[in-house]
């Protein structure tokens, strides 16, 4: 997905401010400067703004920038790790951010080392994407290009979480590792390391210029600011856009050309978040997904035809993230592995469902916050919240049949199996 | 008083021999897949010497004790959540 659907909502034209994606991209560093000025030298003063601000992470945990810029500031000189490995085959939006705007993401960068006197600023990326080129191109079109290292990570769903991404740059497998030391306290090098989403620093690129007034004049009083939102399924045109949080799905939606049929359930937060059923008035917001149980993870919302089945998507999706296991604890690879097969039968229909669907429960207990990682966690969530959102079609399924007039997939599920190193 | 003893699981180490589970059965016992489950890390003052016996036997030395105050996060996951 290289184009971006909607309106951006801040164009050059309003206030002269510009927003993460401005209509024709910038691509160049000529058309950047024109757009959003030189790069503003805030230096450690960004601490300040950034938690006026009330910027939190956009990479999917949510944390607060400004805890984890203070976490690093101190102590050994730190290195800051741009992660924009985005192994999530449903979100986009990262990509879309690299390749339209990298010189936003190279300035935030640049300004959350300023800020946290780091020498090394390293931007990861996936191997398979066009990103590394893109990105190195822009690099050797600015002056302080020459700051930033570029690393391309081996396309594996896990190889982005933090404790991974650092394995590998420090020459290992792109493999989580027990936590602690956590990576403020010891990641690329050995060094305490900065780990930001590359979307969070281009929000903070923003923030350094025009101000927290302006960042949190959009959004919500709790979560202010816009995010990238990558919206897929029924609508009309998909893609990558720019929203303020809280937005109403139904808005989001309209934005991507409104839906092709009706929805009957959404999934927010890509493969490690939530079925939420289609009620009206929701908003992309943490408080109003958590009344749906879900959450809004990094913004990918998938808008699930009413005519498609919902087992059998949960069960492709995690048969795809049990396959996605880094295979080093126990209950993650032989605990996703059957329950993958469980929903495998639920989805067919077979015989066996009825017994598949009653062993879930007890599947759930031995797998539940048995890893050194979030990963089985992430899957079972998201299993749980398909129980819960399809039980009329668990129902049929356990019955022997299927409602759903479409079997076509609806989620994207890569088959490409990507290396560790 | 000194801190209490815990246990404390490497996942990414274990590879299911199980050992610990026969040594100590009044703490871990173990899930369909071979792999312990660690009921209550804080080991009480009369299975020290089990405790002990059940680290030392794990040949993956996956198994650990630690004097530690409070409960750190979930046992066996060796994470901090």
């Amino acid at each position: 997905m290289s184009a971006y659907a909607g309106q951006p909502l801040r164009a050059r034209d309003r206030e002269g401010t510009c927003g993460l994606l401005p209509p024709h991209g910038a691509a160049t560093y000529e058309q950047f400067l024109k757009l959003y000025g030189p790069t503003p030298r805030p230096g450690e003063r960004l601490l300040d703004i950034v938690q006026a601000s009330g910027l939190s992470g956009r990479g999917g945990a949510g944390f607060p920038t400004a805890r984890k810029l203070r976490a690093v500031r101190d102590g050994r000189r730190p290195v800051v790790l741009a992660n924009g490995t985005e192994g999530e085959p449903a979100s986009h939006k990262d990509e879309v951010l690299l390749s339209h705007n990298p010189h936003l993401v190279i300035d935030g960068a640049l300004l959350a080392a300023d800020a946290v006197r780091a020498r090394r600023v390293i931007i990861a990326v996936a191997r398979a994407a066009d990103a590394a080129a893109q990105l190195e191109r822009a690099l050797a079109s600015r002056p302080d290009g020459d700051r930033v290292e570029v690393r391309t990570v081996p396309d594996r769903f896990i190889a982005g979480e933090e404790s991974a991404l650092i394995h590998f740059l420090n020459g290992g497998e792109a493999k989580p590792t027990n936590t602690p030391p956590r990576p403020f306290e010891r990641g690329v090098g050995g060094r305490p390391t900065l780990v930001q989403n590359v979307e969070t620093l281009a929000t903070l690129a923003l923030i350094a210029r025009y101000g927290e007034g302006w960042f949190r004049a959009s959004g919500t009083a709790e979560e202010p600011g816009n995010v990238l939102a990558t919206v897929a399924g029924a609508v009309r045109m998909p893609g990558v856009l720019e929203v303020p949080l809280g937005i109403e799905l139904s808005d989001l939606f309209a934005r991507c050309g409104g839906l092709t049929e009706p929805a009957r359930a959404y999934l927010v937060g890509g493969y490690f978040g939530r079925w939420v059923p289609a009620v009206e008035g929701l908003e992309l917001s943490s408080a109003s997904l958590a009344t749906a149980g879900g959450s809004l993870g990094a913004r990918t919302v998938v808008a699930f035809p009413q005519s498609s089945c919902g087992v059998l998507e949960s069960a492709r999706v995690i048969a795809y993230m049990a396959g996605q296991s880094a295979e080093q604890c126990g209950p993650c690879v032989f605990g996703l592995r059957t329950l993958a097969a469980r929903f495998a039968t639920i989805a067919r229909a077979e015989p066996g469902a009825a017994e598949a669907y009653r062993a879930l429960d007890g599947l759930h207990r031995q797998i539940a916050r048995r890893g050194a990682c979030a990963h089985p966690d992430g899957v079972l969530g998201f299993a749980a919240s398909a129980t819960r959102v399809f039980a009329d079609e668990f129902s049929a399924h356990l019955a022997g049949h299927c409602t759903a007039r479409s079997h076509q997939p609806v989620l994207p599920v890569p088959v490409k199996q990507g290396d560790w190193r | 008083m000194s801190k209490p003893l815990h246990l404390a699981l490497d996942m990414i180490r274990c590879d299911a021999y199980g050992h610990c589970a026969e040594l100590l059965p009044e703490l871990i016992e173990l899930d369909q897949w071979g792999y312990p489950i660690i009921e209550a890390a804080s080991v009480p003052e009369h299975l020290h010497g089990d405790a002990r016996r059940a680290v030392a036997a794990c040949p993956r030395l996956a198994l650990k004790l630690e004097r530690r105050a409070a409960t750190r996060g979930p046992a066996g996951t060796g994470a901090a959540r």
